[in-house]
C-alpha cells in the first residue's frame, strides 16, 4: 500500500514538473521578481538623485538666508523682477516653482502673504520643505518676542528621541515590533501563497483525472483517499522544488545584480521602509551606527529555530488542510468555471488572515484579536506565525495559546480530511450536474 | 438413566484428568477447536461455491433515497463469460463497482473464489471501466506502465508484459507518443491492455466495444475469448445484444436494481421459445385454398405469398414441442422447403421481460 502511495506521489510530482508551464513559470519567475526588485532601486536611486529647483522672489526683508539648497531642493533668487517676470522666467527656465514673498512690514505678514506659483500640483516634498523653513522661522521669531535667544532657541531645538528598554533592562530600539511582524507576516504570506498557488493545482489535477475519464480506472487500483494523498504530497513537493529553485536562482542573481550594477540595498530597504510607513521611525534611525548593531541583535534575537520548526508545522497542516479542501472541490465539479462558487469560501478565511495580521497583529500582537485568530485553525497558521518572532513565554506567544492552536490545527486536519476525502471519493465518480451545498452534505453520508 | 458406579469412576476420572489439561491447555484446545469448526464452515463454503468465481448474496445497495440496488443475488461460474444485462442506469455499474471495491454495499454478502470480498481480491481483478480514459499528457508507454504498477507488477515484470501485448495488438511503436496524439479507438487499445496486463482471475469488462471500429471491435473480441480459453473468468456488461449473443455463456439481466432474470443463456432461450415455426411451402397451384385449409385448422400468423416463385411463407404456432404430425400434415398438402424453429434472440428476451416487468405482470 506504502509502494502504490509512493508510486502516486511519484507521478504527481513528474506531472507536475514536466509541465510546460510549470518549467517557464519556474525560470521566468526568478527572472521577474530580481526585475522588478532592480527597477525598483534604480527608480528610487533615480529619485532621490533628482533635484527640484525652487525660484524665489523676495520682495521683503524677512527670509533673506533661510533658502538654503537641501538634498532634494535648491534655490535660485531672482531679485529685482516683477512677479510677472518672474514668472515667466521660472517658467521659461523649467523650474518647478516660484515661491513670492511680498514686502510686509513683520514677519507673521510676509508669511501669510507668500505664495507657491507651480505649473501643476506641486511636489508634496517641496511644500514640507517651504513650511518646515516658515514654520522654524516662524517660531524662532515668536520666541524672540518673548524674550529668548537665538541661541537658547537653537538649544530648546535640539531633537530628541525617547530611550527605550525592556523591563530586564535590556536597550530596544524603535520599531523592532514592526521588523519582528514583517519577518512573522513573511512567513505567513509564503504559507497562503503556497496554500492558494498549490492548492489550486491540486485542485485542476483532480478536475483533470475526472475530465479525462481516468479516475475509475485508477480507483479500480487505489483507494481514493490514497490517491488524494498522493497527490497532494506529490503536489507539494513540486511546490517546494519550485520555491527552492527560486530562492537559489533568486538570490544568485540579485548578488550578481548588486555586484555587477551597483545598487545599494541598503538604500533600497531604508526607502521602502519610508514608503511603506509601516516604521515611521525606522528611516531615521536605521542610519546611526549604534542602533544598526542594536537592530542586528534583535534580529538575531529572534527565535529563528523555533520560527523555522513552527514555520513547518503550521506551513504542513495548513496545506494539508486547504489542499484537501480543494481536492473535494476539484472533485465535486466537472470544469473549472463551476469552482469559482466553492473557492471564495476557502480564500476568505486565508484573506481575513492576512488582514488581520496587517492591521492588528503588527500594532497589538498579543491582544485580544491577535489571539483568537491565531487559535482558529483556519487562519491560525498565518496569524501565529506573524506572532511568533516575538518568541514564546513572557514577553511573546504564551505557551498554551502555542501548545493549542496547534493542538487546533491537528484536530481540524483530522475532521477536514476526513470530510473531504468522503466528499472526494463519491465526487470523483459523479459526472453531469455541478451539486449544490446541499447534495455535498448528502454526500458525506454515503457509505 | 443410572450410571453404573464403574461409569461414576471413568466420569471422575475424565474430570480428575482432563479437566484440568483442559484449563491448562485451554487457549490452545479452544484454538483447536475453533480453527477446526471455521476449517470446517469454509470448506463447506469452499465446497458449494467452489466453481464460482464470484457469488453475491442479497446485495443492497442506496444512494441516499435513490436505490441502486435491491437484494442482488447472482453465482457467477468460474471461466466463463458471465453477461450482466440492463437498461441504462439499472445497477449494473453499481454492482460492478462494488466488486472492485470502489464502493461498499449497504447489506448483503460477496465471495470472490469462495472467500469473502477483501482488499486483497484487488490484484485479482481487472476492470475495464464504461467511463474510461488515460492521463492526456502523458506518454503512452509510461501511463501504462504506471498502471501496470499501481495493480501490484514489479517494474521489469510489468515491462516486459507490456511489450508482449503492445506488439501483440501491433501498437508497439506507441510507447512515446503522447495520449494527446492518439485516436480514440488506440487509446481504447491501451486501456485494454492495462486492464488485461496483471493476469487477473477476474476481468470485468463495461461496454468493451464503445468506440471502436469493426475491424478493432473484432480483434478486441478475439482476445477476450483467447482469455477466457486460458482460463479467466470474464464479466461482460453490456446492452448491445448482439455481442452478448456472441460471447455469454450466462446472463443475469438488471432493471430496476432488481434482477429480475438470470441462467445459462441456453437455458433462458429454452424457456423463452414459444414454439413457434417458420414454415416455406412452395405450392404449384391454389394457394387460396391451402391458405384456408390452414387457417382453420392452426394458428398461422404472418402468411406471405410470393406468386412468382410459387412460395408461401408464415409463422405457426404448435401447441407442443411435437412436429411429427404437423410435418406429415404439410407434406401432404405442398413441397416443405422450410420449416425451422424460431428462438429468440437475446435482444427479444430482454425486451420482452424490460416490458413485462414494467407492465407488472
Amino acid at each position: 500500500m506504502v509502494g502504490k502511495l509512493g508510486l502516486i506521489i511519484k507521478r504527481e510530482y513528474l506531472a507536475k514538473v514536466r509541465n510546460r508551464s510549470f518549467i517557464v513559470m519556474t525560470i521566468l519567475s526568478p527572472l521577474l521578481i530580481v526585475g522588478m526588485i532592480v527597477l525598483i532601486a534604480y527608480l528610487t536611486k533615480i529619485n532621490s538623485n533628482e533635484v527640484r529647483v525652487v525660484s524665489v522672489l523676495n520682495e521683503s526683508s524677512f527670509f533673506q538666508k533661510e533658502f538654503k539648497p537641501t538634498k532634494g531642493t535648491s534655490y535660485v533668487h531672482m531679485d529685482g523682477l516683477t512677479l510677472e517676470e518672474a514668472k515667466d522666467s521660472t517658467n521659461a527656465l523649467g523650474y518647478d516653482g516660484l515661491l513670492y514673498l511680498p514686502n510686509e512690514k513683520d514677519v507673521e505678514q510676509v508669511a501669510k502673504s507668500a505664495y507657491l506659483y507651480t505649473k501643476d500640483n506641486p511636489n508634496t516634498n517641496v511644500i514640507q520643505q517651504l513650511e518646515s523653513v516658515f514654520q522654524k522661522q516662524l517660531r524662532q521669531d515668536r520666541l524672540e518676542r518673548l524674550g529668548v535667544s537665538s541661541d537658547q532657541f537653537s538649544r530648546v531645538e535640539q531633537p530628541f528621541d525617547l530611550q527605550l528598554s525592556t523591563f530586564d533592562g535590556e536597550r530596544s530600539v524603535k520599531g523592532i515590533n514592526e521588523i519582528k511582524a514583517f519577518i512573522g507576516g513573511g512567513f505567513g504570506y509564503a504559507i497562503m501563497m503556497f496554500i492558494i498557488i498549490y492548492g489550486g493545482f491540486v485542485m485542476r489535477s483532480v478536475i483533470e483525472e475526472k475530465t479525462s475519464r481516468i479516475i475509475e480506472v485508477i480507483i479500480s487500483s487505489v483507494k481514493p483517499f490514497q490517491l488524494m494523498l498522493g497527490k497532494i504530497i506529490g503536489t507539494s513537493l513540486a511546490g517546494i522544488t519550485q520555491f527552492t529553485i527560486w530562492l537559489i536562482s533568486a538570490s544568485v542573481l540579485l548578488l550578481l545584480a548588486v555586484t555587477f550594477l551597483g545598487i545599494d540595498l541598503g538604500e533600497l530597504s531604508g526607502n521602502s521602509a519610508m514608503t511603506s510607513g509601516a516604521m515611521p521611525g525606522m528611516s531615521q534611525y536605521a542610519a546611526m551606527d549604534s542602533d544598526m548593531i542594536m537592530y542586528a541583535k534583535e534580529i538575531l534575537d529572534i527565535p529563528w529555530a523555533l520560527l523555522i520548526i513552527s514555520f513547518f508545522i503550521y506551513f504542513v497542516l495548513g496545506y494539508l488542510i486547504y489542499s484537501s479542501i480543494y481536492a473535494a472541490i476539484g472533485a465535486a465539479v466537472d470544469n473549472e468555471t463551476d469552482t469559482q462558487q466553492f473557492i471564495f469560501p476557502i480564500i476568505l478565511p486565508l484573506m481575513l488572515a492576512i488582514y488581520v495580521g496587517f492591521f492588528s497583529v503588527f500594532s497589538n500582537p498579543h491582544g485580544p484579536i491577535a489571539v483568537g485568530f491565531s487559535l482558529f485553525p483556519l487562519t491560525s497558521p498565518i496569524v501565529m506565525l506573524m506572532r511568533l518572532p516575538g518568541g514564546v513565554g513572557e514577553g511573546g506567544v504564551p505557551l498554551w495559546q502555542l501548545l493549542s492552536s496547534i493542538g487546533l490545527l491537528i484536530l481540524t486536519f483530522l475532521g477536514i480530511v476526513s470530510l473531504a476525502s468522503r466528499i472526494y471519493k463519491v465526487g470523483i465518480l459523479m459526472y453531469g450536474k455541478k451539486p449544490s451545498y446541499k447534495e455535498l452534505v448528502k454526500w458525506l453520508r454515503y457509505k | 438413566m443410572r450410571l453404573m458406579l464403574g461409569d461414576q469412576y471413568l466420569i471422575f476420572f475424565f474430570i480428575a484428568i482432563f479437566f484440568p489439561s483442559l484449563i491448562f491447555f485451554k487457549g490452545g484446545f479452544l484454538f483447536l477447536w475453533d480453527r477446526g469448526l471455521i476449517d470446517q464452515i469454509h470448506i463447506f463454503e469452499k465446497i458449494v461455491y467452489m466453481d464460482h468465481i464470484l457469488v453475491a448474496k442479497n446485495v443492497s445497495k442506496t444512494y441516499g433515497n435513490y436505490t441502486a440496488l435491491s437484494n442482488i443475488s447472482l453465482n457467477i461460474p468460474k471461466n466463463c463469460i458471465y453477461g450482466l444485462l440492463g437498461p441504462n442506469g439499472a445497477g449494473k455499474t453499481s454492482f460492478i463497482r462494488i466488486i472492485n471495491q470502489i464502493i461498499y454495499q449497504d447489506s448483503g454478502e460477496i465471495l470472490f473464489d469462495g472467500e469473502p470480498l477483501a482488499p486483497k481480491h484487488i490484484s485479482l481483478i481487472g476492470y475495464l471501466p464504461e467511463e474510461r480514459g488515460l492521463y492526456k499528457s502523458m506518454k503512452v508507454g509510461e501511463q501504462a506502465l504506471y498502471l501496470a504498477r499501481l495493480k501490484g507488477l514489479s517494474k521489469t515484470e510489468a515491462k516486459t508484459r507490456l511489450k508482449y501485448w503492445f506488439d501483440r495488438l501491433d501498437i508497439g511503436d506507441w510507447w512515446n507518443k503522447k495520449v494527446q496524439e492518439l485516436s480514440k479507438g488506440m487509446a481504447q487499445k491501451v486501456q485494454f491492455i492495462v486492464t488485461v496486463l496483471h493476469q487477473p482471475k477476474l476481468l470485468i469488462f463495461d461496454e468493451p466495444f464503445s468506440g471502436f471500429d469493426p475491424i478493432n471491435a473484432n480483434l478486441i473480441k478475439d482476445e477476450i475469448l483467447q482469455l477466457k480459453e486460458q482460463g479467466t473468468s470474464i464479466i461482460f456488461s453490456t446492452h448491445r445484444m448482439e455481442s452478448v449473443e456472441e460471447l455469454c455463456e450466462y446472463i443475469a439481466l438488471i432493471h430496476k436494481s432488481e434482477k429480475i432474470l438470470d441462467g445459462k443463456l441456453s437455458d433462458i432461450k429454452k424457456a423463452y421459445k414459444n414454439n413457434i415455426f417458420n414454415v416455406g411451402l412452395h405450392v404449384q397451384h391454389n394457394e387460396e385454398a391451402l391458405m384456408k385449409t390452414l387457417e382453420e385448422k392452426f394458428n398461422i400468423m404472418a402468411p406471405k405469398f410470393d406468386g412468382t416463385e410459387h412460395q408461401l411463407d408464415f409463422k405457426i404456432q404448435l401447441p407442443s414441442e411435437q412436429t411429427a404430425g404437423i410435418l406429415a400434415e404439410l407434406s401432404s398438402m405442398a413441397n416443405v422447403n422450410r420449416f425451422e424453429e424460431t428462438i429468440p434472440s437475446a435482444n427479444d428476451i430482454f425486451i420482452q421481460t424490460v416490458n413485462n416487468k414494467d407492465n407488472g405482470r
